[in-house]
């Protein structure tokens, strides 16, 4: 429990701080801590693989994704002052994130949920569950071997400079 | 006596924390293990340098150092006049870096700047936690080894990434871009080619990774999967893909000292320069001993009469092993083209990595296969990777003649 | 509290985090990013009830949260894809000048 509480203080306050900063390298490095916190999350709970699967892909794939965008969008200094517009648009935020933050907090105390396993943390190992992919999930596998070979392409595809004149 | 010499470590580590209070114990457990492998493997980085640049040396045909001896000290009655062959040669380098003066560029991101070296360093130490180092010595056991050994490794992306950008210069970035382009080719063939053995094994254990390739075939030629036709080509694409991961020559294009300043190093001097350096070797060490877990037999003995040597010895001795190839490799090859690099790993490591991954599931498939049988197996796996190989080295070389050297 | 709510809890800020970069930044990476953690957030409510449910051998919670990894893979690759895209035609990320198709 206590582990927990820390977890997930870290992690709120990684992912709070990213959205605060004005810089936005160290919005993204604060964002991978975020996600490197919700790892360390699945590892509490006892899910090895999906908390390794979390840090190869988030830390290790996702991240190079963003940090490369943000270079390659990057324009001149970040420090001009924030407009009107964009502080309605925050205040707005707040108020609406607050507003659902409020009712999924009043949902989760007020209804009573009643704990099945508690320690130790359930064992699904890693070859059971890659039984559990190549059988009843195989077409779910398939689907997102295809989904990911699509969505690479058509990355490629929107990304590309098709034209030497369109090149910045 | 020899089964007593393989659990004498973990004799020593239990008397140590018997000495605890039983609350404290756990922590203790686990602070010795770190405690242990930070002293071995600072002490193997050490001898790593002093080895790499006498090695070099020789390759070169000169010496290395070898000047390095003990500091006369006037607590001793006496001092030694004897060199020592050079071998203090690590501590005086630490000396000289600790000593060195840091500095922080006045426009860097100073967070980052000095976070990278750190992340680092860290980072590339991660991978130990789930080698198993002998027969019964494994810091950590866990079902999902394997992977959590490469998700350790991606991190060490970010601090590279944090290293370009915290310097605020330019050409720190671009390196520290080009280091990201080369550590994102080549992670893709290094793990490829690590899912045959998880295949033919049937587990992302290390240490059952390990086990599977105990025994010997007419009594001296062991079950590596590096004597295997599909074992073989992953043990190959795997040292090419560690290569490049580790930064190593040929593949040393980010920091090219001869060409470039020193990549996305630029800016770092004094210890932190030494951190990265350090990081380089602890990383190039990890894969090592992966490949080393992985292909070559891990703890198990070459021959059943030598198992008398401890496992852990064996371990330490295939680790050297392979440092010594990546040294004389070092001192062999010519630093490839930026372009070069990406084409091998794209148009060459990574199909050829797939096409041993079918060889892989083949030799899975066929366990049962003896007698004029057996050598059909051999036959099959082996033509499933170098025929491929063969066209892909034709097509791919079809258009370039042979370099010829006029002044050499 | 039980170690479920509490479990509930931190996805739901996490959940608010995400909700309120995505709503209040006018940088359109950031949003994307927003977007990222709030999927994030409902993996952990997977991974949860997985833990806490009355079938935790079943894996059920895993695989989706495996799967849910893949799919926010391709959509981060796709998104980050289309703001380049959009920036090299309009030389800016901000989401408020995006509005060519405004009614």
């Amino acid at each position: 429990m206590i582990a927990l509480a820390i977890i997930a203080l870290l992690t709120i306050a990684a992912a709070s701080a990213a959205f605060l900063l004005r810089n936005l390298i160290h919005s993204a490095l604060l964002l991978v801590g975020a996600w490197a916190g919700i790892a360390a999350f699945y590892l509490w709970a006892g899910a090895e693989f999906v908390a390794f699967a979390q840090v190869l892909v988030y830390v290790g794939a996702v991240s190079m994704v963003v940090l490369f965008a943000v270079l390659l969008t990057r324009q001149g200094a970040t420090t001009a002052p924030v407009e009107y517009d964009s502080l309605k648009r925050a205040v707005l935020g707040f108020i609406t994130a607050g507003g659902v933050g409020g009712l999924l907090f009043g949902a989760i105390l007020g209804s009573p949920l009643d704990v099945h396993t508690a320690n130790p943390a359930p064992a699904v190992s890693v070859k059971e569950l890659g039984l559990l992919l190549m059988g009843p999930h195989a077409a779910a596998l398939l689907i997102v071997g295809v989904l990911l070979t699509v969505a690479l392409l058509g990355a490629v595809v929107i990304a590309a400079v098709d034209k030497p004149e369109d090149a910045p | 006596m020899s089964d007593f010499l393989e659990v004498i470590p973990l004799i020593a580590r239990d008397w140590i924390v018997d000495l605890f209070p039983a609350q404290l114990q756990w922590l203790v457990h686990h602070l010795i293990t770190i405690a242990v492998i930070l002293t071995v493997f600072g002490t193997f980085f050490a001898f790593t340098t002093v080895a790499e640049r006498k090695l070099l040396g020789r390759l070169q045909n000169r010496l290395g150092p070898n000047r390095a001896g003990l500091p006369k000290l006037s607590i001793l009655p006496f001092h030694l006049k004897h060199k020592l062959w050079g071998l203090t040669q690590p501590f005086a380098d630490a000396v000289k870096a600790l000593t060195k003066e840091d500095v922080v560029p006045d426009a860097a991101d100073k967070v980052l700047h000095f976070l990278a070296p750190v992340c680092i360093v860290a980072f590339s130490l991660l991978g130990f936690a789930v080698l198993p180092f002998g027969r019964a010595l494994i810091p950590v056991e866990l079902d999902a080894a394997l992977l959590y050994f490469f998700a350790a490794g991606t991190a060490t992306e970010l601090a590279i990434f944090m290293a370009g950008w915290g310097s605020r210069n330019k050409y720190s970035l671009l390196a520290a871009m080009r280091a990201l382009a080369q550590l994102i080719s080549y992670e893709l063939p290094l793990i490829l080619s690590v899912v045959p053995v998880v295949l033919v094994v049937g587990t992302l254990s290390l240490s059952e990774i390990a086990a599977a390739q105990g025994g010997w075939t007419l009594g001296f030629l062991p079950h590596w999967h590096v004597f295997t036709p599909w074992g073989f080509a992953g043990f190959i694409i795997f040292l090419i893909a560690a290569l490049a991961e580790s930064n190593r020559s040929p593949f040393d294009l980010p920091e090219a000292e001869s060409e470039l300043i020193a990549g996305h190093l630029t800016e770092y001097s004094g210890f932190k320069y030494a951190l990265f350096f350090m990081a380089e070797y602890f990383g190039l060490t990890a894969l090592s001993g992966l490949g080393v877990t992985i292909f070559l037999g891990g703890w198990q003995a070459p021959f059943a009469f030598l198992e008398f040597i401890p496992s852990y010895l064996w371990f330490m001795i295939k680790l050297a092993g392979m440092i010594m190839f990546f040294i004389w490799v070092r001192g062999t090859l010519l630093r490839l083209r930026i372009d070069q690099l990406t084409r091998l790993s794209w148009q060459f490591l990574v199909p050829l990595a797939l096409i041993n991954l079918v060889n892989g599931a083949f030799w899975a498939l066929t366990p049962d296969w003896t007698g004029a049988m057996l050598a059909a197996r051999w036959g099959v796996s082996a033509a499933i990777v170098v025929i491929p190989f063969l066209i892909l080295g034709r097509r791919l070389s079809g258009d370039r003649t042979p370099r010829t050297y006029r002044y050499a | 509290m039980s170690p479920l709510q509490l479990c509930l809890l931190f996805s739901s800020l996490l959940f608010c985090v995400g909700l309120a970069g995505a709503l209040s930044r006018s940088n359109t990476i950031l949003v994307l990013l927003g977007i990222e953690l709030m999927l994030n957030a409902a993996n952990l409510n997977f991974i949860a009830f997985w833990r806490y449910g009355p079938h935790p051998e079943a894996g059920t919670g895993l695989l989706f949260v495996l799967f849910a990894i893949a799919v926010a893979a391709a959509e981060a690759a796709v998104g980050l894809a289309l703001i380049i895209a959009i920036h090299r035609h309009r030389k800016t990320i901000r989401l408020q000048e995006a509005n060519s198709l405004k009614g």
